[in-house]
């Protein structure tokens, strides 16, 4: 038996991965640091997906402990059992049991914000009638002393009584050790008894809990009681009768909302209990704690709001260029590697045309979108996205939404989908239409390279001022889409979506010190999506539109004949080769089917070529760079010009340039105002659940685009 | 007196609620139930919405909801 245990001591020291036996989900408020203490505690061994059946996303990780191993899962942080948002359902359907191929968790990992213990012990006591071994994680204990409270750690535990109260600070990782040893033994824990707070319900509970011979269990009881409209409540009263259930629901809540009693009767017990737990410690006069209340007034804010935004704007043109200059270097040097290896012919020019100059053009936007998600995931890891939502609540209600549509619409900067799916927030369905139908105009970080594309090849990086031109255009551009966003939303709250003007309510949550380690993981995950994609995707378009463009091969040997006989300089040959290859891209089948749709866009000063890349942008407008990049390097073999290069000195048969500056304001705001995006539509069809407001979402945006485009280019052109 | 009359800065004892639509049932499982202590922290520009607080946890809320909370001062605070 010794050496067993000593053989088990050794295998722990080199690190042995045990399978986990039990699963435990980790449950908090929002911004409770939740999170952070769930990559604490498993570390990269985690991964992220959907619950099934719904686009919530779920992390799930393992926690290898000194005997045990756990699965955590991540839940979305809510307020209450009572939630109407998606977020809050799935949270409480895993709870309880109710998704499917996924068993109810077998333990809890509760995680309580020192600062915020009102409305945590509120969430707590609800999740006690779950009756499965509980343990709290109290954190930010160091950030309340700062506040000026002081927490008696053990009278806290006393009040939660079978509940294990452990300290901890997952951003400094004191305390895990203990937090660690804690869970190794969470099977062994007691079941919460019932709540102390509320007396009769606990009677009540246990009452028809055992007149339904054990088939309902105490939190659906409770869940039953407290929602009436549930389906808890429907099997109680085919249980119990509708006469008892009545009666049950009179005695608990009178004519008042069961929710409202809820919320009076445990908030009373636990304003009990903070009066005992809570002392205030000697204020620590802090500056930072004053400069945070006065950045939160209302001017001051608002300014820095936008100060922040136009930062951000600059940093994406400013900071990523070193970056960009290194990739796009490196991409062209592999493609004149390539042709000097393979010599001329179909293979180089498949790597070196189709492939790199393809997927390279899209990759060489990394750095740019990184920095971009960088800003958004720092935005949303300090707090700031809420307390911007207050900020602009009062400018969302003139277009007829609240503040609650801000935080879809800034993440949508970044990506629609998610955005779109942030709008689960909102209650109101016709408010939530509404944001869905607004978030697409933001400028999205696909739209960014081809932004970034036009704006470098057309725009002088002169200064005005402090700032950088083109980053202002690229701001102007953000604003467009802001515009053309907030516009739609208020056409349709004011025609086909009116309605009661919404309310507003959010828990504002303060302003934290982002977590690196968080931070990190998640621009990681966004990388490697970016960068799946291109691999994919992109790469699959580059390579269709290659094909297209390559083939089929006109016979040019009598031409190549007459250049070698003739003794031309070296300036005539390559001008040659350049007409040859312009001749060969434009009867191939790609070309012949440019020109077909040409006369459609030729009203917006657009050659077949940039109508072929815009149509091959439908289903993910990123790959208009990257079919522009393949197009422009097979009709030249000057493969070390940029693309950038390359646009400038496109030009129409007849020798009139194809990119003038009308032609790119109008392309520019044709993108900034398009659906083209694939993935966007499919998800407006997912969260709206008809067919309706996705085609409805395509055409108006097209049309607009198309509009607007036309009207900037015809216009433009006369004066 | 409602909370919406509250100045920035004020302190002040929820003592009745009037539950007309169902975000102040949202704002009561937040916490705002009778008996608790609240405080103006800030009001956007505009004078809507207020952000108030109450245990050091942020709230904010709009002036017309607010105006369902009927409030005393605390001027012990000020």
């Amino acid at each position: 038996m010794t050496e067993q245990k000593e053989f088990n001591v050794g295998l722990k020291n080199i690190g042995i991965r045990r399978k986990p036996k039990a699963t435990v989900a980790v449950i908090g408020n929002p911004n409770s640091g939740k999170s952070t203490l769930f990559n604490r505690l498993t570390g990269l061994r985690q991964s992220t997906g959907n619950f099934p059946g719904v686009t919530v996303e779920k992390h799930t990780g393992v926690v290898q402990l000194a005997s045990s191993a756990l699965e955590l899962v991540d839940l979305p942080g809510i307020y209450c059992l009572g939630g109407h948002s998606a977020d809050e359902r799935i949270a409480v359907d895993f709870l309880l049991g109710r998704v499917t191929g996924m068993p109810a968790p077998d333990c809890l990992l509760f995680v309580l914000d020192a600062t915020h213990l009102y409305q945590g012990l509120f969430l707590l006591e609800q999740l006690r009638e779950l009756a499965i071994p509980t343990i709290v994680a109290l954190t930010m204990t160091d950030m309340a002393k700062l506040n000026g409270t002081a927490i008696d750690q053990d009278l806290l535990q006393k009040h939660l009584r079978q509940l294990s109260v452990c300290s901890v600070q997952p951003t400094s990782g004191s305390g895990i050790q203990d937090l660690k040893l804690l869970l190794d033994g969470i099977g062994d824990l007691p079941a919460p008894e019932p709540t102390e707070s509320w007396p009769q319900l606990t009677k009540v509970t246990r009452e028809l809990s055992e007149r339904s011979g054990g088939v309902l269990n105490r939190i659906q009881v409770v869940q039953g009681l407290l929602h009436p409209t549930s389906e808890f409540a429907d099997q109680l009263r085919a249980t119990l009768g509708t006469g008892k259930f009545d009666a049950c629901s009179q005695d608990l809540f009178g004519d008042q909302p069961p929710q409202a009693v809820e919320a009076r009767i445990r908030y009373r017990w636990i304003q009990k209990v903070l009066q005992q737990v809570i002392s205030p410690a000697p204020t620590v006069s802090q500056l930072g704690a004053r400069l945070r209340r006065w950045a939160n007034r209302p001017w001051p804010a608002t300014i820095a709001f936008f100060a922040l935004m136009l930062l951000v704007f600059q940093a994406v043109f400013t900071w990523a260029t070193p970056l960009m200059d290194a990739i796009d270097g490196m991409a062209s040097a592999l493609g004149v590697a390539v042709v000097g290896l393979l010599g001329e012919g179909m293979l180089s020019s498949f790597l070196a045309d189709g492939v790199i100059a393809g997927v390279g053009s899209v990759i060489i936007f990394l750095p740019q979108i990184l920095i971009l998600f960088l800003f958004i995931i720092v935005l949303e890891d300090t707090g700031y996205l809420a307390r911007a939502a207050f900020l602009m609540d009062r400018v969302m209600r003139s277009v007829g939404l609240s503040g609650q549509s801000v935080i879809p619409m800034l993440s949508s900067f970044a990506c629609a989908v998610p955005a779109i799916m942030a709008t689960r927030v909102i209650p109101n369905r016709r408010d939530r239409i509404a944001t869905i139908l607004a978030a697409p105009f933001m400028t999205c970080s696909a739209r960014l390279p081809i932004y970034a594309l036009l704006i470098a090849a057309f725009v002088p990086a002169s200064n005005i001022g402090w700032f950088n031109l083109q980053g202002l255009v690229l701001f102007g551009l953000y604003l467009l889409g802001i515009a053309g966003g907030l516009a739609t939303a208020w056409l349709l709250k004011s025609t086909a979506l009116r309605g009661p003007k919404p309310s507003f309510v959010l828990a504002l949550p303060e302003f934290r010190k982002p977590n690196l380690q968080t931070v990190a993981i998640k621009l990681m995950g966004r990388a490697s999506v970016f960068l799946k994609r291109a691999g994919t995707v992109i790469f699959s378009v580059a390579v269709i539109v290659w094909v297209l463009a390559y083939f089929p091969r006109a016979d040019f040997s009598a031409d190549i004949q007459s250049t070698l006989s003739n003794q031309l300089n070296v300036e005539e040959v390559s001008s040659r080769e350049n007409a040859l290859a312009a001749q060969q891209l434009s009867q191939s089948w790609l070309g012949r089917m440019g020109r077909w749709i040409e006369p459609a866009f030729k009203p917006l000063g657009w050659d077949w070529r940039v109508s072929s890349a815009v149509i091959a942008g439908f289903p993910a407008r990123e790959v208009v760079v990257a079919v522009m990049g393949t197009l422009y390097s097979v009709g030249s073999d000057a493969d070390e010009a940029s693309l950038s290069e390359k646009l400038r000195s496109a030009s129409w048969p007849d020798g009139r340039l194809i990119f003038t500056l009308p032609m790119v304001l109008g392309l520019l705001v044709f993108y900034a105002w398009c659906l083209q995006c694939a993935a966007t539509v499919a998800t407006i069809r997912r969260e709206t659940n008809s067919w309706r407001w996705p085609i409805f979402a395509w055409c108006y945006m097209t049309v607009l685009g198309y509009t607007a485009a036309l009207l900037i280019f015809q216009i433009g052109s006369r004066l | 007196m409602t909370l919406a009359d509250m100045k920035p800065g004020q302190h002040g004892r929820i003592t009745a609620i009037e539950i007309n639509q169902t975000s102040i049932v949202r704002l009561m499982v937040l916490g705002l139930v009778e008996d608790v202590p609240v405080h103006i922290e800030n009001i956007a520009i505009g004078g809507d919405p207020i952000e108030l607080s109450v245990y050091g946890s942020s709230i904010s809320i709009r002036k017309q909801d607010a105006g369902q909370f009927a409030v005393m001062l605390d001027p012990s605070h000020d």
